[in-house]
């Protein structure tokens, strides 16, 4: 059977993950091991008067109580956030300071004060409430829009008004004119929901310097080892970069908050140098929700235009970002280039206008979250696709087929060029399996049930594999964005892929192995996947943004070409014929037609052995390759979600999901399913269950999972996946991506569907029960039961 | 978590002589919320007594009408009992919706009426069917047990040792969970006592926890069906609001998840 590009092969990780063998940072363990426990502010805002280290410094088993003055004294750098957006006035984004540990104000409960380095877990944090900070409270602002309100709180002498940037892209002018013209408006106003990331692995770090070598070690739980090394050693000024190895190892999960290079990490790294013992912290759940990257938090408004013939003319989209207390590492690339680029959604619009300002509040740092500004995007079209679909009294998914691009590539007016796709063809898919024709029939069904049976969709598109390095430069990006690989053949015949990208939970063990059992017929044991180490692997830029199978894989393709055309060489050289009568197939390499076959391993043992090369070659099997993408990838679909909703209670129940994807080449169908079941369960958790709400303190009151509500399987529905593919033409597999899709489409179809049912508009997210409840009270909807 | 001194205590007397001779000890039996809170470091008893393996707190008997359920059992044993179902499967029922499985086996249903968390099941079940609760000091009924949020008439060293109630003629709980916690945000348990008396247990609706509602007993009493509630008020400033719903969502609930058990009960 083959395990090559398209095979349904099992995961070769899930035996450990399954049998609790991996190896998570937590489970490492240095012989001269200390764990640092943090002194975290319990205010939203506060000047700090002073510190009392003194009966702390006495506790029991405490090796140190370290606090920002002495991590800034020893030249520690400031946290930054590496892409430089200029707002419209062209002066660059209002940078405030981050320091690891806060020296003179903190800005969001959970901001990091000190550290205490003890023998033991409990030691450390009985020692760390030891720490006496004399606090002088300041009022603080929690909300986007207040926080730019005259006379709010102010956090960053820098960022006057609390405005990081105020930033556009599109022509304004031109958007407004085409709107103003419009045979029809629509307006509305949105919210997305402020989101905690929940990994089931926490964050952990454990760092160990070494005097004698002057070398640090540090495992942590990152998605980027080496932009993890890069930014330690270029911006904090922990270690030079050849005298730090960075390893990520077995990682459970980051959805984008494993991305960045938090305050931990560093805090870890010149602990252990204070010290001189490995020092271990590993985030409990009460930490993480506090001081993980949230993500989303958009307040928005926008306005769409429709010409007589129900064709869009412009789009308008106002909207403010909230950031929270300090510019996180991708923080303001997410609103700007990985939103308003998406605002265009799969449809023909010639006018776009997208004004963002971002601003700083009294919560913890914002960042990217599963699809980092692209559902953002996707919620604002979709949601006002439906919408003008109800206002002009027509079919919703005839008002998004009027308006698909259908010709490619399709330049849109917010940078995006679409390479290809065939947006109809997924709304056909869907359609079918969701037997829209049928709706009615069975909302009649469930009304006498007492049910309020609705329908919803939602057309999404998305840009993955962000790229290429010059643009995004050009942009702001303060790192390339391409990726390496390096295929390491052994004498025997087995291989090994070293990449770049960065596996916590996407499977690439099996499918990264699947491209060299593709290329050589190799079973896919035959090939392992290294990757993790900066140490192992010369420079990758990780796993985020669906980026692991566009960029990472054409990385390893490039890099299995070379191996392909030096053992061909070989193999002619072998069998005394030209190369390019040269095939390799089924773990043979051999002139078709004819008996002149070698072994796969024979010729890869001729390498190594060099017995017998041509003249001039050097020994060996083993290439490298940096891929560097012409264009971001455009994954695309449409998702049906169908819902009944209990009126007297609000209770949401998803009946049926359709999901139809266009992800370009499939490697393993099965993950690629797996995939998009976690995006949709995601998307469907910000759509009715998940909010990370603070009250006017600047506490956070979704702290635990007892007010914080996570999906849990009976809160989801069985989905129908399918697929109706076209190829990307940028990248030599083909591949789009699919690993955020699912939680970007499915927002907005999940609350068109509720809003179907219930007759009123006006639902934000999460649509809880009492929410749903309020607005059918609001809409004047008779109770079915009644 | 902070250092704390596990102790099992064999008997009940011995349970109280060990508390008395600690610092701040607290009684623990299931764990499913202290220990949380404990992790938490929002408690930090010196000591935990666990009364959860005393033989005398263990078992359920049924005799007749005469329903009586050992302090230790878990929900998990309520849940699955064969007796408890005959006389009331009521209780199973809601025993079964407590938590997860972990949870199920662990907690006791002494240790849930004793802590008396507004949003548990059993304390609405407790009243609805006029259970007495019975202690290492005397018996209490149900009405006179729960007291406030988190508050019972149990002195510090007085524990729990039974529950006893009469097997109803109907009984039947609705539940609405929190979508986060899965607690209570509104149950409802119904039960016809005797002589044809209805009684409603309401929890995780009201803002000093549980309670019955009379309007609702007196309608039932005359005609048991969801008519006869229809147009029972339910007052909103009795009730709690928080992010999860604000009172007026909840009064719903209290309705809604009365009519059900009704209809439920049969």
């Amino acid at each position: 059977m083959s395990e090559g590009i398209g095979a349904r092969v099992l995961r070769k990780e899930d035996k450990r993950f399954i049998t609790g063998g991996g190896r998570y940072t937590d489970d490492i363990v240095e012989p001269n091991q200390r764990y640092a426990a943090f002194v975290r502010s319990p205010h939203a805002h506060a000047k700090i008067k002073g510190i009392d280290k003194t009966a702390a410094e006495k506790m029991a088993g405490v090796e140190a109580v370290l606090d920002g003055k002495q991590l800034t004294a020893d030249g520690i750098g400031n946290i930054i956030c590496g892409w430089l957006i200029h707002s419209k006035d062209g002066s660059p984004m209002n940078m405030g300071a981050w320091s690891a540990l806060a020296t003179e104000f903190v800005r969001y409960v959970g901001d990091a004060v000190a550290v205490v380095i003890a023998d033991s877990i409990a030691n450390a944090r009985a020692a760390a409430e030891a720490v006496a900070v004399d606090y002088e409270v300041l009022p603080c602002v929690t909300r986007p829009d207040a926080a730019l309100e005259k006379g709010a709180p102010q956090l960053h002498p820098n960022a006057k008004n609390n405005l990081i940037f105020d930033w556009e892209l599109g022509d304004g002018a031109a958007t407004d004119k085409a709107i103003s013209g419009a045979a029809h408006v629509v307006e509305m106003d949105f919210t997305n929901n402020r989101l905690s990331p929940n990994a089931i692995e926490p964050r952990s770090a454990i760092a160990t310097f070494n005097a004698a070598e002057d070398h640090y070690t540090l495992y942590t739980t990152s998605q980027n080892p080496h932009l993890a090394r890069l930014v330690l050693s270029a911006f904090y000024q922990v270690a030079p970069e050849h005298k730090l190895r960075v390893i990520a190892p077995d990682v459970g999960g980051g959805f984008g908050s494993k991305i960045y290079i938090y305050p931990e990490e560093i805090v870890c790294l010149w602990a252990s140098m204070k010290t001189n013992c490995s020092v271990k912290w590993t985030s409990d759940r009460s930490e993480a929700f506090l001081t993980d990257a949230h993500g989303r938090d958009h307040i928005s408004t926008a306005k769409i235009g429709f010409d007589k013939n129900h064709k869009i003319v412009g789009l308008k989209v106002d909207t403010i970002a909230n950031l929270g207390a300090y510019m996180s590492l991708f923080s303001s690339a997410v609103p700007t280039y990985l939103y308003a680029t998406l605002l265009s959604g799969q449809y023909d619009i010639e006018n776009i206008h997208c004004n963002m300002r971002t601003v700083y509040t009294n919560t913890a740092p914002v960042d990217a979250y599963r699809g980092a500004g692209r559902p953002e995007a996707c919620f604002v079209v979709e949601r006002i696709m439906e919408t003008a679909a109800r206002k002009l009294g027509v079919d919703p998914a005839e008002l998004r087929r009027k308006n698909f691009v259908t010709e490619f590539p399709h330049q849109t007016p917010v940078i995006m060029c679409y390479d290809a796709g065939n947006f109809g063809a997924n709304l056909d898919a869907a359609l079918a399996a969701s037997d829209y024709a049928g709706f009615e029939k069975r909302r009649d069904e469930a009304a006498k049930r007492g049910k309020l049976r609705g329908i919803g969709m939602s057309s999404y598109i998305e840009a993955c594999g962000i790229a290429p390095s010059a643009a995004v430069g050009s942009l702001g990006a303060g790192v390339g964005l391409w990726e390496s690989a390096e295929v390491r053949v052994n004498p025997v015949g087995t291989i090994e892929i070293l990449t770049g990208s960065h596996s916590h939970g996407q499977g690439h063990e099996t499918t990264f192995a699947q491209l060299a059992s593709e290329r050589f017929g190799v079973p896919i044991d035959n090939v392992q996947i290294v990757h993790g180490d900066t140490d192992k692997v010369q420079f990758g830029m990780g796993t985020y943004g669906s980026r692991s199978g566009a960029v990472g894989m054409s990385a390893v393709a490039g890099a299995l070409d070379k191996v392909e055309t030096k053992a061909k060489k070989i193999a002619a050289h072998m069998l005394e014929v030209d190369e390019n009568e040269i095939v390799i197939e089924d773990a043979e390499v051999k002139v078709p037609g004819t008996n002149k076959t070698l072994g796969w391993h024979e010729v890869c043992l001729n390498a190594y052995m060099a017995h017998n090369l041509p003249e001039g070659m050097e020994p060996g099997l083993k290439e490298g390759s940096f891929y560097d993408p012409a264009n971001f990838t455009f994954p695309a679909g449409t998702y049906i979600c169908e819902v009944e909703v209990d009126p007297e209670t609000g209770h949401t129940d998803i009946v049926q999901f359709v999901a139809s994807d266009d992800f370009g080449t499939i490697i393993n169908p099965m993950i690629v399913e797996g995939q998009v079941h976690g995006g949709i369960g995601q998307g469907v958790g910000q759509a009715l269950l998940e909010e990370a709400i603070y009250d006017e303190d600047g506490q956070l009151l979704t702290g635990s999972y007892m007010d914080y509500a996570m999906p849990r399987a009976d809160d989801l529905p069985s989905y129908q996946v399918s697929h109706e593919s076209t190829l990307c033409p940028n990248n030599p597999l083909g591949i789009k991506g699919c690993g955020e899709a699912g939680a970007i489409g499915t927002p907005p179809a999940v609350i068109n569907a509720i809003t179907n049912a219930i007759g009123n508009n006006d639902l934000s997210m999460p649509a809880t029960p009492s929410k749903v409840w309020a607005a059918i009270q609001a809409s004047g909807v008779k109770q079915a039961a009644e | 978590m902070y250092e704390t001194k596990y102790q099992r205590a064999s008997n009940v007397e011995d349970a109280a002589k060990m508390l008395a001779a600690t610092d701040d000890g607290k009684f623990i039996s299931g764990g499913q919320t202290l220990i949380p809170t404990m992790k938490q470091r929002l408690a930090a008893p010196s000591d935990l007594i666990d009364v959860r393996n005393i033989d005398a707190m263990k078992g359920i008997a049924v005799d007749g009408s005469n329903v009586s359920i050992g302090a230790a059992a878990t929900h998990a044993e309520v849940a699955n009992s064969n007796d408890v179902h005959k006389a009331c499967p009521a209780l199973c029922d809601l025993a079964g919706m407590i938590g997860d499985p972990h949870v199920r086996h662990m907690g006791t249903i002494g240790g849930s009426i004793a802590n008396n968390d507004p949003a548990a099941d059993y304390p609405a079940a407790m009243i609805a069917l006029n259970a007495q609760i019975t202690t290492s000091k005397r018996t209490i009924g149900a009405d006179d047990f729960f007291t406030d949020l988190f508050e019972t008439a149990l002195e510090e060293d007085e524990i729990v040792t039974s529950i006893t109630f009469q097997a109803p003629s109907k009984a039947a709980y609705a539940k609405f969970p929190n979508p986060a916690s899965r607690y209570a945000m509104a149950g409802v348990f119904v039960a016809q006592v005797e002589d044809g008396a209805a009684r409603v247990g309401v929890t995780g609706a009201g803002s000093s926890g549980v309670f019955r509602h009379g309007e609702m007993e007196a309608a039932l009493s005359k005609d048991w069906s969801e008519a006869a509630i229809k147009n029972c008020k339910v007052d909103e400033a009795a009730m709690l609001s928080d992010l999860h719903g604000n009172a007026a969502y909840r009064a719903n609930l209290v309705k809604v998840m009365a009519k059900r058990a009704v209809a439920a009960a049969g």
